[in-house]
């Protein structure tokens, strides 16, 4: 064979190999509203940089007359490729190929690149499409499995790992994107659940769709499984594009430096909170009175609402946000929002993402629902989260700062850098209200008129402890700010804690209350 | 800071914090929870959707504790509902072959 026949004879398998499932399969695929694994990736990455590997990879299976079966890249694309100018691995399973259902060589080819971007120190995005394990391959499959996970939790905290789940993502398969740093949902084509609807209803009898039992709202807003939602796959890569270009490509360096710019005048930081504590207004408007250009990326808006978290950039460089929400349950901690902080904290801490908190909120949400749910275990994980991390903590108060939460959004207690609070702030083990009740309760119960001595006692307390000055006074609170100053006391602190070098004990990992 | 008028919040719920009442959104998650129920130790509720395979004691019946009183098949497991304590069945809610849901009500002690 001349070479040039040899080239043709490449180019021939090549082309009929990336045809994957068919041209039947790539019909019914886009019927279901959705892109074929291939155009995914080449939407994602950007023009004309992805290279794919183990294109020529065959199936194993021997058994139940697999042997004749033809599987192209038994149903899985991987390769690398770059986003925004930096290498990222990827890897998208094709639906069009058996179902994209997992057998062995396709979780070989889904480690091999896996690895890679560990090696190389590279992000890995993972696209999700699959019917699940070939069951014609029986434990080899499950193996196929266990190696992804495994591989999952040795990348966790060293590449940023995401997964993108674009169609069934059923049984087994959901433990690799629960273990990875970020999921990416679509409406009505991403469904993740450990048993589908058809098995609940034959064992349980309950009917339930499969939207309602995993789909990307569920997950988005009961589970949070999710952390980003969208509304088509266009969408989904976006929000994709703009994560990669927001974090690190590993956890030795840093976000990649932004030409610094102003947050809009239409954010009037001063105009924004109302002065009294029991009103609620929208801390997004506060974090984008602060952020470069009024920037915010916000993670998990959907699930606990009553705390936000996300990345903004502060004179061009990326930080992470960590924010009670006022408007939402009056921003108060309880089992979810604990538990969404404490993982991004977290991933902040791994990445080298400096972490600004933001506080309002009158502590933890009451009731025999929260503690029976495990409230103390779950707050625990935003005191561990914080008193772990290494990487600059700064700390707004903007108003209510009470009992153990005070102490758990990232306090001088817990080391924080630098504590500011505007002068609106309240420090107190609990609200005046309350405070009052129990302090002065004798005065209140004899009081000729107990409901006048009530409200005299909680102006007293007021007046007297729900400030931010009884805190400054023992150096709890490094400086009581106007509100028009926190963007560059923010900007001060953060090149201030820019070779910040603190030693924890040596230990192989600590035990923090998952 | 602008001075913002209460009643503009009164479209919002109120939500009482240790004592601090506050004009707030509410979740979804937060107005389906449950209010708790002291359990009433006399009601055998299954803790688990299943199938009843068989029932062994009668309505009236005294019953010592420890005894089996049904098998509950969940999970690919035959599992023994125990008598709790010393009794008398009150009453029986299933009968051999229903599937029920979890927290479904099988047998009542006097």
């Amino acid at each position: 064979m001349s070479l040039k026949r040899n080239i043709q004879d490449l180019r021939k398998r090549k082309i009929e190999v990336q045809k994957g499932g068919g041209d039947k399969a790539i019909e019914k695929q886009a019927a279901m509203g959705k892109l074929t694994a291939r155009e995914r990736i080449l939407a994602i990455l950007d023009k004309n940089s992805f290279h794919e590997y183990d294109l020529f990879v065959e199936h194993l299976a021997r058994d139940f007359n697999m042997e004749n079966k033809v599987l192209h890249g038994d149903g899985v694309i991987t390769g690398t490729g770059t986003i925004h100018g930096s290498p990222i691995c990827i890897y998208a399973q094709d639906f069009t190929v058996a179902g994209g259902s997992l057998g062995l060589m396709h979780a070989r080819k889904i480690t091999k690149i896996m690895d890679h971007a560990l090696k190389m120190r590279v992000p890995l995005i993972g696209i999700n499409d699959s019917g699940g394990a070939r069951i014609q391959e029986g434990v080899n499959s499950l193996a196929g499995y266990g190696e992804i996970f495994f591989r999952n939790t040795l990348a966790s905290g060293v590449i940023p790992q995401l997964s993108v789940i674009l169609g069934p993502c059923a049984g087994g398969a959901v433990y690799s994107p629960a273990l990875t740093d970020f999921v990416f949902v679509v409406e009505n084509i991403s469904k993740m659940f450990i048993t589908g609807p058809s098995v609940i209803k034959s064992v349980l009898g309950e009917e339930i769709t499969m939207e309602e039992l995993g789909g990307a709202r569920v997950h988005s807003e009961v589970t949070g499984n999710a952390h980003f939602f969208a509304k088509s796959e266009l969408e989904c890569f976006d929000q994709i594009k703009t994560l990669i270009g927001l974090i690190p490509r590993n956890n030795t360096d840093k976000a990649v430096k932004i030409e610094p710019k102003e947050p809009l005048k239409k954010y009037k930081i001063d105009k924004i909170v109302p002065n009294n504590a029991r009103l609620p207004y929208d801390i997004n408007d506060i974090i984008k009175s602060i952020t470069d250009n009024s920037e915010f990326f916000e993670v998990m808006e959907l699930y606990a609402p009553n705390i936000v978290i996300g990345f903004g950039r502060m004179n061009g460089e990326t930080c992470g946000f960590v924010a009670n929400q006022p408007k939402v349950l009056a921003g108060v901690l309880d089992c979810d929002s604990s538990d969404k902080a404490a993982r991004f904290i977290r991933y902040c801490d791994s990445f080298n993402i400096p972490i600004i908190t933001l506080e309002d909120m009158p502590g933890y949400l009451p009731g025999a629902d929260q503690e029976h749910m495990g409230v103390i275990r779950h707050g625990a994980k935003i005191l561990y989260a914080y008193s772990e991390a290494t990487v600059p903590k700064i700390t707004i108060i903007i108003r209510k700062a009470y009992g153990g939460g005070y102490i758990a959004m990232n306090s001088r207690h817990l080391r924080a850098d630098f504590v500011f609070a505007w002068p609106t702030a309240e420090i107190a083990v609990m609200g005046p209200e309350g405070a009052a009740n129990i302090v002065f309760r004798k005065e209140i119960e004899s009081a000729e008129d107990p409901e006048a001595m009530r409200q005299q006692k909680i102006e007293e307390y007021k007046t007297k402890f729900a400030n931010p000055y009884v805190a400054a006074a023992k150096g709890y609170v490094d400086q009581v700010i106007e509100p028009f100053e926190t963007r560059s006391m923010l900007l001060h602190a953060l090149s201030v804690s820019e070779n910040k070098s603190v030693s924890m004990p040596r230990k192989k990992h600590g035990i923090p209350p998952f | 800071m602008e001075e913002m008028n209460e009643k503009e919040y009164g479209e919002y719920p109120t939500l009482s914090i240790s004592s601090g009442l506050y004009k707030t959104e509410l979740t979804d998650k937060f107005k389906q929870r449950k209010n708790w129920v002291a359990p009433d130790p006399k009601q055998i509720f299954a803790v688990i959707p299943g199938t009843i395979l068989d029932v062994f004691v009668n309505v009236g019946q005294e019953v010592k504790k420890g005894e089996i009183l049904l098998i509950l098949e969940a999970m690919k497991m035959q599992n023994q509902i125990i008598m709790p304590f010393d009794g008398k069945i009150k009453k029986i809610y299933v009968k051999p072959d229903e599937v029920i849901k979890k927290a479904h009500l099988m047998v009542e002690i006097i």
